[in-house]
């Protein structure tokens, strides 16, 4: 296994998700020898896991049983130890696109942070492509060398323990894509253009507050780049019900046989789906939104380096 | 390959380039000596030849391009300006030059930033407007007057954008931030054997190709007599990126997944074959799958159908029709050989596409149809391998709720998901800053899960999975909900 290729086999060394139930998952590091407590029961990776292919049911000594599944920078987003706040799949789908990332980009990217976004730009661009990545806090940096090792993917990632403002990524002229993920993106903003291809290449930069926002676009016009672009993205989840509804009791009419309105004892609305006689329901499916769910994570600015 | 890349940054005669003025974009084939409409401007593509893609042109009088002089900096001269509204009446008088005014300007070959400042200087109230009032005057005259076009080279955001925005029926109004939630939940990447079911014109497919970018595999299931891939025409790949790009009839999933498959009677091919290319002379689409005679959807809609207005359609259909019936007669041995070949290599595709879907192991499966989604998973989940992403696109909601409902009683899959984006875009200018006004009223629904080795047989246990991969029901509804 790897995070930029497929395995089939489960093998020692691998990084697995262990799958319980709905939204119920954690990573695994795995080892000849190791255990996994999990609810219901103990996992041994000798037996249960290696040699196993990805996506078998295994069984926990307490008689529950859990999946193991091959992991996706996706589900690693869900998955992962937090160092700071991430960026959740739906921001990093669009930032993928919107930066034209493919396989053999040249992708510029700070902060690390806890890596969310980093192993989702290493997917893209592998196996032609690279990742530099910049992040100014010294044990985070060494934490996301650590996991890229780890993950198999050491290759395709540079990490620069430095201050971006400062000291820009490091590289210039040779990036198609920069991201920047920052307290104060527009002193970044000459260095993202300088880490930029001459002849052109794609910023974005993801803040939660609309005043960095504006400074940022100023910073990008002053700087010459152009389709200067904000939007936010959020994700809505449903979940699927089968709803029953009562059919409110409304009382017959004094003497008439035929009623106005539904009629749960009529012969015509006994085919009608959904219509259950005895409880005087109706039931139907339905997709639900949940209760609560994200109203913002920040605004994505993007934008062109301008060419002529 | 470097040397490859830097040709491909210029615009070559050929390509399938996009024009974009502010917002709108347009595809069209850099053709010389082809006039082509865009923004009510009519000019060729001539002069942009060899240009750096990304490079912003102007039209000239004699309708060519040429690119336009560094921006020059705005006179920002502190003009004189209002503190509100409140005395500036409406009356459509305020601007001195009339219709003829300024049309007579414009032929003279007055530049656009030129006629600009003749309507501000002619206009009665603007010097009453807010300073912010007077930057959205000039801002929209100089959207009207100033009329830039930039070429650009096609990429997933570019095509998915302007589809979403000038031909969204052709894409079953799949929004381009959809597109992107499924790329990346499908985990689309370079090296996967992937599945892709779509009826959007081959956006998705040409998506999904550059996302994997030449490596890997892709089998295409189609509906009818061929695949759509007017879109993909569009992206610009290179040959080898064909290579592995494999389709198969969706009328032949059935007896393929039973064991048994025929290749003898394929799904109907156009009788004229050969005739659709020499008519192609003319038009450019010839990366057109020949098999398209049937497709109801395919057969007069190409993207270059977007691309070229009625102006063009008729011009370049060869006129030699005297000379065609004699050569016709030599051709047609000729031809009776050529169609018994080609049926034998189609044939012999069909087979090796049938083996590599037999192996059930694809990384993923993407659909994106017209098509009801439930009977499309169904089958189409059987080829791929256990523990590997599954994203469907749907208009609507209802058919995912039911399709979510049969995989749970099918189970072998998890982490079931239903879900819908929501995008807005914003202005942001300094003390002027808030979404903008219309925002796209929905994208449609995607339903994504990973799939796991699948318990068949044991009907109880898959009822058991199906209750625990549940989402819990609040306690406070249990008297009507019901899991499903």
């Amino acid at each position: 296994m790897s995070f930029v290729e497929y395995g089939d086999t489960i093998k020692d060394g691998d990084t697995a998700i262990v799958f319980l139930g709905h939204e119920s998952m954690f990573p695994v590091k795995v080892q000849q020898g190791s255990v996994t407590q999990t609810k219901y029961g103990v996992i041994r990776h000798s037996t249960d896991l290696i040699g196993k292919k990805y996506g078998s049911k295994v069984t926990c000594s307490k008689g529950g049983w859990v999946f193991i599944l091959h992991p996706t920078p996706e589900l690693w987003t869900v998955n992962l130890p937090h160092r700071t706040q991430i960026l959740y799949s739906t921001d990093i789908s669009v930032i993928t696109m919107m930066l034209e990332l493919k396989p053999g980009s040249i992708v510029c990217e700070s902060g690390t942070g806890s890596g969310s976004l980093s192993h989702a730009l290493i997917r893209t661009v592998a196996p032609t492509g690279h990742l530099y990545t910049v992040e100014f806090h010294q044990q985070r940096a060494e934490k996301a060398k650590e996991e890229f090792r780890e993950h198999g993917v050491e290759h395709l990632v540079t990490v620069t323990n430095q201050d971006v403002c400062k000291n820009g990524f490091g590289v210039s002229d040779i990036a198609d894509a920069v991201f920047l993920d920052i307290p104060s993106p527009w002193e970044a903003i000459g260095h993202a253009k300088s880490a930029l291809k001459a002849e052109g290449g794609r910023i974005c930069s993801f803040s939660p507050c609309i005043e960095q926002v504006q400074r940022t676009c100023l910073a990008m016009e002053e700087y010459g780049f152009t389709e200067i672009n904000t939007l936010e993205i959020l994700l809505r989840v449903y979940n699927v019900r089968t709803i029953s509804l009562q059919i409110p009791d409304l009382g017959k009419a004094a003497e008439d046989n035929s009623s106005t309105g539904f009629d749960s004892s009529n012969p015509s609305n006994q085919g009608s789906p959904g219509t259950n006689l005895q409880q005087g329901t109706v039931q139907f499916k339905s997709g639900v939104p949940l209760k609560e769910m994200v109203g913002h994570t920040g605004y994505l600015t993007f934008a062109t380096k301008s060419l002529f | 390959m470097e040397a490859e890349r830097r040709l491909s940054l210029r615009i070559r005669e050929g390509d399938c380039a996009v024009l974009k003025r502010g917002d709108v974009f347009k595809a069209v084939p850099v053709l010389r000596q082809r006039k082509i409409i865009f923004e009510k401007q009519g000019f060729y593509l001539d002069n942009a030849i060899g240009h750096v893609y990304g490079t912003t042109f102007e039209v000239t009088s004699d309708g060519n391009l040429q690119p336009k002089q560094q921006v020059e900096e705005t006179t920002t001269e502190t003009k004189e300006a209002g503190t509100d509204n409140r005395n500036i009446v409406d009356d459509g008088k305020s601007q001195k030059l009339t219709h003829d005014d300024i049309k007579a300007l414009k032929d003279k070959g007055i530049k656009g930033q030129e006629i600009v400042q003749q309507l501000i200087e002619n206009s009665t109230t603007f010097r009453d407007k807010t300073e912010f009032a007077q930057d959205k005057y000039i801002k929209k005259k100089k959207k009207k007057y100033e009329a830039v076009i930039t070429i650009v080279k096609p990429s997933t955001r570019i095509l998915s954008t302007m589809y979403y925005a000038r031909e969204p029926g052709k894409i079953i109004h799949l929004r381009y931030d959809t597109l992107a939630q499924m790329l990346t939940l499908g985990n689309v990447r370079a090296g996967n054997k992937m599945v892709v079911m779509e009826t959007c014109a081959g956006l998705v497919l040409g998506a999904v190709m550059e996302r994997m970018g030449g490596y890997g595999s892709i089998i295409q299931m189609y509906p009818g007599g061929g695949p759509v891939r007017a879109a993909t025409s569009c992206f610009g790949f290179p040959k080898p990126f064909f290579n592995n790009l494999h389709e198969f009839p969706l009328s032949k999933v059935d007896s393929l997944l039973c064991g048994a498959l025929s290749v003898e009677t394929l799904p109907s091919e156009s009788e004229d074959t050969a005739l659709t290319e020499e008519e192609m002379n003319g038009l450019v689409d010839e990366k057109q799958t020949s098999v398209q005679g049937t497709e109801e959807e395919s057969s007069a809609e190409t993207a270059m159908e977007i691309i070229q207005t009625e102006e063009q359609e008729t011009i370049d259909i060869n006129a030699e029709d005297a000379e065609f019936k004699e050569n016709k007669e030599k051709e047609n041995k000729e031809n009776v050989r050529e169609k018994q070949r080609k049926q034998w290599e189609r044939r012999k595709k069909l087979t090796e596409t049938a083996a590599l879907l037999r192996e059930k192991n694809a990384d993923g499966l993407l659909v994106a149809s017209k098509f009801h989604p439930t009977p499309l998973l169904l089958s189409l989940l059987e080829f791929v391998a256990p523990s590997r992403p599954f994203v469907v696109y749907c208009q609507y909601k209802e058919p995912l709720l039911e399709c979510y409902t049969k995989l749970r009683e099918r189970g072998g899959v998890v982490n079931l998901k239903l879900s819908e984006t929501w995008l807005r875009s914003y202005q942001v200018l300094p003390d002027r800053s808030h979404p903008k006004l219309t925002m796209s009223g929905g994208g449609g629904y995607l339903l994504s899960g990973i799939t796991v080795v699948l318990d068949k047989g044991k009907s109880d246990s898959s009822n058991l999975e199906a209750l625990k991969m549940e989402e819990p029901s609040s306690k406070r509804c249990k008297v009507q909900d019901l899991c499903c």
